[in-house]
């Protein structure tokens, strides 16, 4: 793809240059716009509150002043980030179990066995995938208060697991790679449905594992709305909500919360780094991921 | 997908289909039911329970008397209703355009004009603050949009707009989400679409050279219009995603010191019923009205796409 035909129409040259260009200047406007935020932030925890007004935007300023803006965010309400971070990691992680063991056979029925009403669960499945998971919080908070669930670490994991868009992977997955002809042939050899799934399926079934994980983590792991409204104290929010207070926390956001507390814009700053951190690192192994999700099904 | 529509085509004319699918149901039907029973939990416990409930408690006061239709007029009557939905709708004009013109032209590029390294090392970086959704977008946008500490503080006064404060006016709001969900989201897209255009094969675009279109007559003619159910795809997506915002206006709102309204979105509005009015029934009625934009986008996808053909021969 890189070589542009030769013979090129009348206007050639020029109006190629011009293209050039346009193109050049595109990109360029994308990168520093999608870039220079993250180089910022970067910095910010390096600077006091004052550096980050007063000094070059994009300077560096002491790696001293980071280890200050540690100590700051640490002694916010006795280490609460740690906690915070602790409590993402077993909200996402826990669900992630739970979404794994039950997405992977389920994809697998919907796709390569048949039962009465698979099709209708197939539809509702990719109906509720598609449809904004937003869209059931506020109803799963009032189902939720109405069992008495509010404020358990359940009330969140398990919201979390019920991740059709993880099905809906798994199945067109198998659909698509697994032929239906080897699954015959076993069932011709005498194996059950249970042998075929654990001796067949499952091991070919690693890399849909790895992307239903992928999208199930970053998802929990960002969520901010369901536990915003179903966790009420600090010891159990995760580290978005935790963000929110320390939001709420910072003078230069909030003057009159903020008194007396050493939570300033670089402290936030390295706190939303200390946050996004999990995800980062999942995401500089998953573009691939990305694509073939959210693609899934075209590439047969 | 081709493999599932020739399944989906062989059994209804083919006896020896037909014979097989009738025995299935006997063999598989048990096994498949096992299968998904504990994903079918889930779905009962966090999916169709809570609309059902929802529905049930939009339909009914707080002492559980049938009201009707009550609670839905209640809350339409509600001053802050509509405008909740004007602002959505700004904002997702703006987000739609701007993410359907620049994700797909950006992807088109990408896949065209350039050397394979340079493209994945753009799109990698495209897509990393996709990392930061959520939240923590909203809060580095709080900073890049602060005069006095973003590294574009220039351009920003140079716009007219002297301090924070002038920044997050009421009215700013639909451009400053958009900016957020872009920079959050617009990466992943165009990974995704540079994806799609990856899967034309080779020999198509090759075809469209030799007939002597350039780089642009055949993304414009050939290569958009093969990935045009992706851009669809998206685009539902993304106007879903879209009608359900809440952290979003939610932080702007603290951030803002309260001049922004806390009713922005119309989950807002159904966030203030339930969490200062005490009012479930009136928010579980504004939360049926957002359940029931995204079924009908959801509805619309699954049904007129064509991406998710589900095979059928029951």
């Amino acid at each position: 793809m890189t070589t542009v035909h030769s013979p090129a129409p009348r206007s050639g040259r020029a109006s190629r240059t011009a293209t050039a260009l346009v193109v050049t200047l595109v990109l360029a406007l994308l990168l520093v716009f999608f870039i220079l935020p993250v180089i910022w932030l970067l910095l910010a925890p390096t600077k006091t509150a004052g550096e980050l007004i007063s000094d070059a935007p994009l300077s560096f300023g002491s790696f001293h002043n980071l280890a200050a803006a540690w100590d700051h965010l640490i002694s916010f309400q006795g280490a609460a980030i740690l906690v915070w971070l602790k409590n993402s990691a077993v909200y996402s992680v826990g669900s992630l179990a739970i979404t794994i063991l039950t997405s992977i056979p389920a994809g697998y029925a919907l796709a390569l066995t048949r039962f009465r009403g698979r099709k209708l669960l197939l539809m509702i499945t990719l109906t509720v995938m598609i449809m904004p998971s937003a869209a059931l919080v506020l109803p799963i908070f009032l189902e939720l208060n109405l069992f008495h669930l509010i404020g358990t670490a359940w009330s969140v994991i398990l919201p979390f697991s019920f991740f059709p868009f993880g099905v809906y992977l798994v199945y067109i997955y198998f659909a698509t790679s697994l032929p239906r002809s080897i699954l015959s042939a076993a069932r011709l050899d005498g194996a059950s449905e249970w042998q075929i799934f654990l001796k067949i399926a499952l091991p070919l079934a690693r890399p849909v594992v790895a992307l239903v994980a992928f999208f199930s983590f970053v998802g929990n792991w960002n969520n901010f709305f369901l536990p915003y409204l179903v966790l009420p104290s600090s010891d159990a929010f995760p580290v978005q909500v935790g963000l929110n207070q320390l939001l709420t926390s910072t003078p230069s956001f909030n003057p009159v919360a903020g008194a007396g507390l050493n939570i300033t814009s670089p402290e936030l700053a390295l706190a939303i780094l200390i946050s996004i951190l999990p995800v980062l690192v999942v995401f500089l192994f998953s573009q691939r991921a990305l694509v073939s999700g959210m693609l899934a099904g075209s590439t047969k | 997908m081709t493999s599932l529509d020739i399944r989906g085509a062989a059994p209804a004319a083919d006896p020896i289909g037909r014979r097989t699918s009738v025995r299935r149901p006997a063999a598989g039907g048990l096994a498949g039911y096992l299968f998904v029973s504990g994903y079918v939990v889930l779905l009962l416990a966090f999916g169709v329970f809570p609309t059902g409930y929802a529905a049930y408690l939009a339909l009914t006061n707080d002492r559980g008397q049938f009201t009707g239709l009550g609670q839905f007029v209640k809350v339409v009557q509600d001053f802050r209703f509509l405008p909740a939905f004007g602002d959505i709708v700004v904002y997702l004009v703006l987000w739609l355009v701007l993410l359907v013109v620049l994700s797909v032209g950006a992807a088109v590029i990408l896949r065209g004009r350039m050397r394979p390294g340079l493209s994945a090392t753009l799109r990698f970086l495209f897509y990393v603050p996709g990392a930061l959704a959520g939240i923590a977008s909203v809060l580095v946008w709080l900073f890049m949009l602060d005069p006095s500490v973003s590294p574009v503080g220039w351009l920003i006064s140079a716009a007219g707009f002297g301090n924070f404060a002038a920044v997050l006016a009421p009215g700013n709001l639909p451009v400053i989400l958009v900016l957020i969900a872009f920079w959050a989201g617009a990466g992943g897209w165009m990974v995704v679409m540079y994806g799609a255009l990856n899967n034309i094969p080779d020999e198509v675009i090759e075809a469209a050279r030799i007939d002597g279109a350039g780089p642009w007559r055949t993304a414009w003619s050939v290569q958009i219009p093969m990935i045009k159910k992706w851009i669809a795809y998206m685009t539902i997506l993304a106007f879903a995603a879209g009608t359900q915002i809440f952290v979003e206006p939610q932080l702007l709102q603290t951030a803002s010191l309260g001049r922004v309204s806390p009713t922005w979105s119309p989950n807002q509005l159904a966030y203030l019923y339930a969490f200062q009015k005490g009012d479930f029934n009136g928010a579980a009625a504004i939360s049926i009205f957002l359940l029931v934009l995204g079924l009908a986008c959801a509805g619309v996808l699954v049904t007129r796409s064509g991406l998710f053909t589900v095979d059928d021969n029951e």
